[in-house]
């Protein structure tokens, strides 16, 4: 072996860039900057590719604000799509803490609306039923139907240690085509592909529904869902963070072997983790078609499940802040509506994904910019 | 119901799913799980329908889409090798990211029709009887090169030097790297193969065998179906064409279920009530569900399994696995 020697560099910047591992722990405020700050730069990267096809990014920008937080109503139209988000949010959340990737929200989410349409299509309620019995009725059953979507690829992994990421995204496929088997057949209303419209004891009240009393509220659409989704996400925040199983998933989820050796059970765990976080994605299918729909039919997700798993990372997997990221996600699907081209939304959301797990690497490395001695 | 015809359409739409898993098994042989397989197939499958069209070229077309997957893969690569991101989501990412641009640069390419790999009988094997219409007649060229790329792959892997190197490099990446072995570039490497052959496989959708741009139904989850299949294959790439060629003709064999009126004596419920063809439509989905099953089982009892470091970033100078 002979060494050769450094080959000569004819230029080089006075500047060098130094990697170091935090030793010291990762300030507070850093998580959240970050996040904050790979949400601007993916606009600015889209705006970019915007331009070079084409397009005027600022006035899409200005577009967008307007047509998502311009008025009430229009805020109202954002918090509506950010309820579903926050739900499967919170479900990718919970899976995730344990390094469960449950991507099957998807599939959960239309199994939850599926089971929660029972109540009114099977039925399973008199015609003249109160909306105290059904609508409770309908969240327990569509909480069942995400559960029993988690519960598949939760027991195929416990017990035959099968990848649960193939597995939950290949019952998304199933789940949508299980719904269109009832929707474009039994249910079918008149020949359409959707069910006939759920009596009123089905529908979550809406904001417009007391536009006789408050005017100012009439054409609101916003609908309990949002304080449910709020409500959830407080129920999910003290499960991760003040009780016992809580404790158990994130142990799990930081070392698996350290968990098995404090005696917690991994399998069971698997188990009741995905169909936790599949219930709750199932809540979010019976929020939407009880709360917006009105009614089974086709596509009532856009992605909320595929855009639930970029939530969770950019909040940081915290059920806190899941709400203010999910009615920024719920912002950019209401103005993707109208924006054109239809993919942009979607490849958005993935540059946000890219930037915030690069971002990552900040909070564990310092990197600083010091001069080439 | 011919026979025939689904092994026919069985190997070619069997060829999509190859050339996929065969690029993901380098990918995961280096120890970098990338579940963008999706992303990087649909952005193939437009930028070479695109490049084709433009060009009027089929072979600038197959050249583009490999690039495009290649290229695309390489935003995986950075932030997986150097940045020691989770690789689960990143993949997850790469998909949007690859689904995202492919929708908005495909505007608009709907009903176009670009020139097309084209087909041919091989001379004297398209002879042989029975074998001969199924294997070697009037398929397309990617087909042929399918059949070739199987043991080629295979050789590379297990018969030469740099395939060792690949192996290693995704079994014991440390021990690798003290036998001057360079983890991070051969992995960068690895990545972009196989970004370069999910990019391929998209192509052989758009320009071969359901030639057209039908935005994100032109993959419709065939790349979460060739992920599956690594894994159900051991990580074996003639266990991944079995795979993939088996898949090819069950996804046929379902289309051609719903025809015929009476089927094995019976009268067939798909002919009467169509809507039963949903359920027909779920099973390539339940199958890839069961081939995981039955690919964790035998991995379990033979004691094989994902290469060791798979998913783990390796971080020169730290304590391995």
């Amino acid at each position: 072996m002979t060494t050769s020697p450094a080959p000569k560099r004819k230029f080089s910047l006075p500047y060098t860039l130094i990697v170091e591992k935090r030793v010291e722990d990762t300030p507070r405020w850093l998580p959240a900057a970050t996040s904050i700050g790979s949400v601007l730069i993916a606009f600015l990267i889209a705006g970019i590719i915007l331009k070079q096809i084409g397009g005027q990014p600022l006035v899409v920008m200005r577009f967008f604000f307007q047509a998502t937080f311009g008025s009430w109503a229009v805020i109202s139209d954002t918090l509506v799509k950010a309820t579903p988000l926050i739900l499967v949010g919170l479900g990718c959340t919970v899976a995730f803490k344990m390094k469960l990737w449950n991507i099957g929200a998807e599939g959960q989410f239309y199994m939850g609306a599926f089971f929660a349409s029972l109540v009114v299509l099977l039925p399973m309620v008199s015609a003249d039923a109160s909306r105290w019995t059904v609508i409770p009725l309908m969240m327990v059953m569509g909480m069942i139907g995400g559960a029993l979507w988690g519960f598949i690829p939760g027991f195929l992994k416990a017990r035959f240690a099968v990848n649960e990421i193939i597995t939950t995204l290949m019952l998304n496929y199933v789940a949508i085509l299980w719904n269109n088997f009832w929707i474009f057949n039994a249910w079918s209303d008149a020949g359409f592909q959707m069910t006939p419209q759920f009596m009123r004891a089905a529908w979550l009240p809406r904001l417009t529904d007391y536009a006789r009393q408050y005017p100012t509220l009439s054409g609101m659409t916003l609908h309990l869902g949002i304080l449910i989704a709020i409500l959830a996400a407080v129920i999910v925040w003290w499960i991760l963070e003040r009780s016992r199983w809580g404790y158990e998933i994130k142990l799990t989820g930081d070392n698996k072997e350290a968990a098995r050796y404090a005696g917690i059970n991994i399998s069971r765990n698997i188990i009741l983790v995905m169909m936790f976080s599949g219930a709750l994605a199932g809540l979010a299918g019976m929020s939407e078609i009880s709360g917006v729909v009105h009614r089974l039919q086709e596509r009532i997700s856009p992605g909320y499940g595929f855009t639930g798993i970029i939530i969770a990372w950019l909040a940081k997997l915290n059920p806190i802040a899941v709400i203010p990221v999910s009615i920024l996600f719920g912002a950019l699907i209401v103005a993707g509506r109208e924006i054109q081209p239809a993919g942009l939304s979607s490849l958005l959301q993935g540059i946000v994904l890219f930037m915030v797990i690069s971002s990552d690497f900040l909070l564990r490395y310092k990197v600083r910019v010091a001069h080439r001695s | 119901m011919d026979f025939t015809i689904i092994m026919r359409a069985g190997l070619a739409t069997g060829t999509i799913l190859l050339f996929a898993a065969i690029g993901e098994i380098y990918a995961e042989r280096s120890g970098i799980l990338n579940l963008g397989v999706e992303g990087m197939m649909l952005l193939g499958a437009m930028a070479g329908f695109s490049a084709s069209l433009a060009t009027n070229n089929v072979w600038l077309g197959l050249a583009a889409a490999m690039i495009a997957g290649g290229v695309l893969s390489m935003a995986h690569g950075l932030v997986t090798i150097h940045l020691q991101a989770d690789q689960v989501v990143s993949g997850l990412s790469l998909t949007f990211l690859g689904t995202g641009l492919a929708l908005v640069l495909g505007e608009g390419l709907t009903g176009k029709t670009p020139p097309l790999v084209p087909t041919f009988d091989l001379p004297l094997l398209s002879q042989i009887p029975f074998l001969g219409p199924i294997f070697f007649t009037n398929h397309s060229l990617l087909v042929y090169v399918g059949y070739l790329f199987i043991p080629a792959a295979w050789y590379y892997i297990y018969r030469t030097r740099p395939g060792m190197h690949l192996r290693a490099i995704g079994e014991k990446p440390e021990a690798a790297d003290t036998m001057g072995v360079n983890v991070y570039r051969l992995r960068y490497f690895y990545v972009f193969v196989g970004g370069c052959l999910a990019g391929l496989a998209g192509a052989t959708i758009s320009l071969s065998v359901s030639p057209g741009w039908y935005s994100a139904q032109t993959t419709s989850g065939q790349g979460w179906i060739a992920i599956g299949l690594v894994i159900f294959a051991q990580w074996d790439p003639w266990r991944a064409a079995l795979g993939a060629y088996l898949f090819g003709a069950l996804r046929r064999a379902i289309l051609d279920l719903q025809g015929p009126a009476i089927l094995l004596g019976f009268t067939n419920p798909l002919y009467i009530n169509s809507n039963f063809g949903f359920f027909l439509q779920m099973t390539p989905y339940i199958l890839t569900i069961l081939a995981l099953v039955i690919g964790s089982r035998a991995a379990i009892r033979n004691r094989l399994g994902a290469p060791a470091a798979l998913g783990i970033p390796y971080i020169r100078g730290e304590r391995g696995l």
